[in-house]
């Protein structure tokens, strides 16, 4: 299972890629779209709504089951990937490639780990 | 072999077509133009006898209670009695008009109120409404008979509605479209509800509990009075689930339990049949302080109420299900349960006996679950896999990875009119797939290999929709 | 009695023992003794089936068998095809439960991939669903898809059917939304009160065509207003007049509903039918309850399963936007069997004979003095006159003739004209009207 250098993660199998102290581009793990399955489906915020740290802020169907994707930060959505909504297989094949949205004005975020941490919690 | 079918509009010719009603015996009224369509619907156009054979070809392709061997758990897939067919076919019946003047339709009326006693007497309820079109409309009905009873005694804070975490799906949705909030609670090792968990749940802000009994592993709440009792304590109402009432027709009564509110489904429990998916028919019963709330008719001029579905509810199914009452009567409805309950344990003990895992190792009522975590980790084999291989034995599988707190599941509900014969012979059947999960599991992985076709691509259906012709 | 559980005593025995109990009543075991029932049901003995379909004979002959019926108001007396009826009787149909299992289901499946295709082309929309309880619920499943952020309120006509504004708004209250209802002028929603009450809360606009009166609205008109302030149109349809009507997406609609009653389903009190609901691709995804989609199997063979599966209740749980999963499947087979039956021509045969012969029978009626048409505007098959004596007074007349007559409506009546009419019938129920008119 492929775990980047350069982000962290959460232990609900998020990534988060800080581009400054509170702008930040958030997807799922390899792991986790290994976990889910095929995706058929993504629900995703509209831009301008506020997401908060270890809330729901999509989720992603699979044939027989849908899934919540935590929000690993709290604030205000930028841009939402609308590519995931006709093709959501991209997450399947490039998880790390496949953001779900951009998060600016980060007031707080949950525990986060770095690539070595999230090794050990999947048991790599 | 190109098994394909084609589609009806694939075979059109325009041209083809019968001659059903006659010529027009005035002119033609000639719309406005802004009042015509463009061009004409394009429906297929095909002769007689195609119609008849394409619609054979179908039916030939699908597989009714009257095929073979059909233990879907929890939907109940017992026989459906010809007479309630024949009852339901009655002019007299199938002419009526709904908004027909009263002294018209006394038979129809008749029905509902026959009908509408025999379920108060087997629910121990007060009073029933039939107007419900199926289980799950049931079930949003009897949340807003509870919304609106909390409301009248002022007490609109009450949005906590409790469901097991073994219930069907359609109680936190039927709760949830009904404006509550759905508080899931455990079930202990036993299966049954964590009553120390329950207790902990309950506030001045529920509304009430639902519940199924017995469960979806097939097992009966034996707690049901404590449960009831906590729950009135903090103000709620206990709403049953009539998903399973075939287990305990004529032996114990939702009534006599504490709960409130109850839905049936005349498509279970009283044989109407499924239809493919329905109509069925989810009559709800009440106590006594929840009777102001039933639904009303708008077009008969009651234009207050809470309003299910237009007119009466599914009458057709009503009629099936008061003849199948009517030709059981006391003794034999009650009878119903014991064999389904003798049923469910037999054939669990003789798989249980060849090697398959219970879920819950204990007597069950009239269904049960069986775990094949272990056939999972051993051989590879999925519950999936099984339930494929048994349709190559000329058996409809099981349910599937229901319910969601046991892995590998398959949820057998054999019903009461299956003969000692049949339930030998599918636990044979399940004795020869287990062999196979160890002797040829590879082919295992791709069954059915005797249907019409293997298995569908889920994923391209549900990634790229194509939802018609 | 009867009863269709099989075993014998032997079996009973045998079964037991094999499960070391001693009588039936240990299956019970795990039922509290305070909660069993001691007493047996107090419900009469059974029946022979013979003496059962005897007793329900007789509660079917306690109605009333009308040789002719003029009443719709949501429920017609079309001509049901034999063919219809036999093969939507098969068994195989009838007995079987929802498809989940794809592979032993292509038959039912294809039916409703057909039964999409066929409301997809009256309707002119992009994708149907396999159904729901009916008309009236339809419409209140539709409001539900057309909510959103900021947009809650549902606005329905005044001219819908009274049991479809009841419908609407019992699901309304169970999520506590509002619906607001356009007041009608003539018989028509009024289009200038309509434009004041598009204010930026409103979600969708349900205006039922023919409306309840049997008018014809002028649809582009409102939901154009409705479009220019940003809201969905939902357009409830009696299918049967689309043969003839502008598709909805003729006409702007974001949806379409309605009931397939006409479409070789029996009257049978009200129910069952089933509801029609048909949507733009960009609201499928929306759509409540089942759709069946076509994919292939593994070898490449054209397959037909369940789809979009995650949006439902059994999945979704307390978070799906719909409950329903048993729908009225039977009743969708039904009418698609009577639309690949009677096909385009057949079709557009049945309304154009509702069409002529309900204006035929309207000029009739309307040549007796104090009989006259209470709207001004066009109508398809139903229609509302005024009557010089009371409404209870022509039914009763025509009651002792064996015919149902129009629907008693604020002092006039509703009439509805069926193909089953023959223009023979039509006079004679006016020459009675005549001379209940005269006295």
């Amino acid at each position: 299972m492929e775990i980047k250098t350069d982000r962290v993660y959460s232990a609900s199998h998020e990534w988060v890629l800080f581009e400054t102290e509170t702008t930040a581009t958030i997807g799922v793990t390899d792991f986790a779209q290994s976990e889910l399955g095929d995706l058929v489906f993504v629900n995703l915020p509209q831009v301008g709504d506020a997401v908060t740290a270890g809330q729901p802020f999509a989720d992603v169907e699979s044939v027989k089951a849908v899934s919540d994707v935590y929000c690993p930060v709290s604030g205000t959505v930028s841009a939402i990937n609308e590519a995931l909504l006709s093709t959501p297989q991209m997450i399947n094949e490039n998880a790390y490639d496949a953001w779900f949205i951009k998060v600016e004005n980060i007031t707080d975020k949950s525990p986060l780990m770095d690539a070595d941490a999230y090794r050990t919690l999947t048991g790599e | 072999m190109n098994n394909d079918l084609l589609l009806s509009m694939e075979k059109s010719i325009p041209g083809r077509g019968s001659q059903v009603i006659p010529a027009l015996e005035a002119p033609a009224y000639p719309l406005p133009e802004t009042f015509c369509r463009k061009a004409p619907p394009m429906l297929p156009e095909l002769a007689e006898t195609d119609v008849d054979r394409h619609y054979t070809a179908l039916a030939q392709r699908a597989y009714g209670v009257n095929c073979g061997f059909y233990p879907l758990g929890s939907c109940t897939m017992k026989y459906n009695p010809a007479v309630n067919e024949a009852a339901a076919r009655q002019p007299g019946f199938m002419g009526a008009h709904p908004l027909a003047p009263a002294h018209a339709v006394q038979g129809c009326h008749a029905v509902i109120t026959e009908l509408s006693a025999a379920l108060c007497e087997i629910a121990g309820m007060d009073a029933f409404t039939l107007q419900p079109a199926a289980g799950a409309q049931g079930e949003f009905f009897g949340m807003l008979c509870v919304k609106r009873y909390h409301e009248a005694r002022g007490e609109s804070h009450r949005v906590r509605m409790l469901v097991p975490d073994s219930a069907h799906g359609t109680n936190p949705a039927s709760a949830a479209i009904a404006g509550f909030t759905v508080v899931n609670v455990p079930s202990r090792a036993d299966g049954l509800v964590d009553t120390d968990a329950l207790r902990g749940l309950l506030d001045e802000n529920t509304a009430g509990m639902m519940m199924t009994n017995p469960n979806t592993l097939g097992l009966f709440e034996k707690d049901i009075l404590d449960i009831s009792r906590m729950v009135h304590q903090a103000g709620g109402l206990m709403y049953y689930d009539g998903a399973n009432l075939n287990a305990i027709l004529g032996q114990a009564r939702p009534g006599d339990m504490g709960f409130d509110v109850t839905h049936f489904n005349l498509h279970k429990t009283f044989s109407t049949p499924h239809g493919g998916g329905g109509p069925g028919s989810g009559p709800v019963g009440v106590k006594r302080a929840l009777v102001p709330y039933l639904p009303t008719v708008a077009s008969l001029g009651a234009k207050d109420g809470l309003q299910l579905k237009a007119f009466h509810g599914n009458f057709g199914i009503m009629v099936r299900a008061l003849a199948y009452i009517k030709a059981l009567g006391r003794d034999a409805l009650s009878d119903v349960a014991t064999h389904a309950v003798l049923n469910a344990n037999y054939l669990m003990h003789r798989l249980t006996n060849a090697g398959y895992t219970p879920a819950i190792a204990t007597r069950c009522m009239h269904e049960f679950v069986l775990t094949l975590e272990g056939i999972k980790a051993e051989t590879g084999v999925s519950a999936l896999d099984v339930a494929k291989s048994m349709i190559d034995y000329g058996m409809h599988p099981p349910t599937m990875y229901f319910p969601l707190i046991v892995h590998e599941a398959l949820m057998f509900e054999p019903t009461e009119t299956e003969t000692r014969e049949t339930l030998d012979h599918v636990a044979d059947v399940m004795i020869a797939i287990l062999a196979q999960t160890r002797t040829d599991p590879a082919a295992m992985h791709t069954a059915p290999h005797t249907a019409v076709i293997g298995r569908p691509d889920d994923v391209k259906a549900a990634r790229t929709p194509v939802l018609h012709w | 009695m009867s009863h269709y559980h099989p075993h014998t005593q032997a079996d009973t025995a045998a079964m037991l023992a094999t499960l070391g109990l001693a009588t039936p009543d240990d299956l019970f075991a795990d039922i509290p003794q305070s909660v069993r029932l001691r007493a047996p049901l107090s419900l009469p003995q059974g029946l022979s089936q013979m003496d059962t379909l005897a007793a329900m004979e007789a509660l079917a002959e306690q109605n009333t068998r009308y040789r002719l019926t003029l009443r719709g108001a949501g429920c017609y007396d079309h001509f049901i095809p034999p063919l219809v009826s036999q093969l939507a009787g098969k068994e195989e149909f009838v007995t079987a439960y929802t498809p989940y299992q794809a592979e032993l289901s292509q038959g039912i499946l294809q039916a409703i991939f057909e039964y999409q295709s066929l409301i997809c082309a009256l309707t002119g929309m992009d994708a149907s669903n396999a159904g729901v309880y009916d008309g009236a619920s339809a419409a209140a499943e539709a409001a539900v898809m057309c909510r959103e952020r900021g947009r809650t309120v549902t606005l329905v006509s005044a001219c819908a059917h009274p049991d479809t504004l009841a419908v609407v708004r019992t699901y309304a209250y169970g999520t506590g939304h509002e619906v607001r209802v356009v007041p009608a002028a003539d018989g028509h929603t009024d289009l200038a009160a309509l434009q004041a009450m598009l204010t930026p809360d409103i979600a969708s606009l349900y205006i039922q065509q023919p409306n309840y009166f049997g008018q014809l609205e002028d649809v582009p008109a409102l939901f154009a207003a409705a479009k220019a302030a940003g809201v969905k149109c939902i357009l409830g349809a009696n299918p049967m007049t689309l043969a003839m009507l502008p598709s909805g997406a003729e006409v702007g609609a974001d949806i379409v509903c309605g009931d397939v009653q006409p479409f070789g389903i029996p009257m049978a009190f009200g129910g069952p039918s089933a509801g029609f609901m048909a949507a733009t691709a960009a609201m499928q995804r929306k759509l409540p309850g089942r759709i069946a989609g076509q994919t292939t199997d593994a070898q490449g063979r054209r397959a037909f399963v369940l789809t979009l599966q995650a949006r439902e209740q059994h999945i979704r749980r307390e978070k799906a936007t719909s409950n329903i999963c048993t729908n009225q499947a039977h009743c969708a087979l039904t009418a698609g069997i009577y639309l690949t039956y009677l096909g385009t021509r057949g079709l557009t045969a049945v309304a154009e004979r509702c069409l002529a012969h309900a204006h035929a029978f309207a000029e009739l009626l309307t040549a007796i003095p104090g009989v006259r048409l209470r709207h001004r505007g066009v109508f398809f098959h139903e229609f509302v006159t005024e009557l010089p004596v009371p409404a209870q007074a022509v039914e009763a007349a025509l009651e002792a003739q064996g015919v149902l007559s129009g629907l008693p409506l604020d002092g006039g009546m509703l009439w509805c004209v069926t193909e089953k009419a023959s223009l023979a019938q039509l006079t004679r129920v006016a020459e009675i009207v005549r001379e209940v008119c005269a006295q």
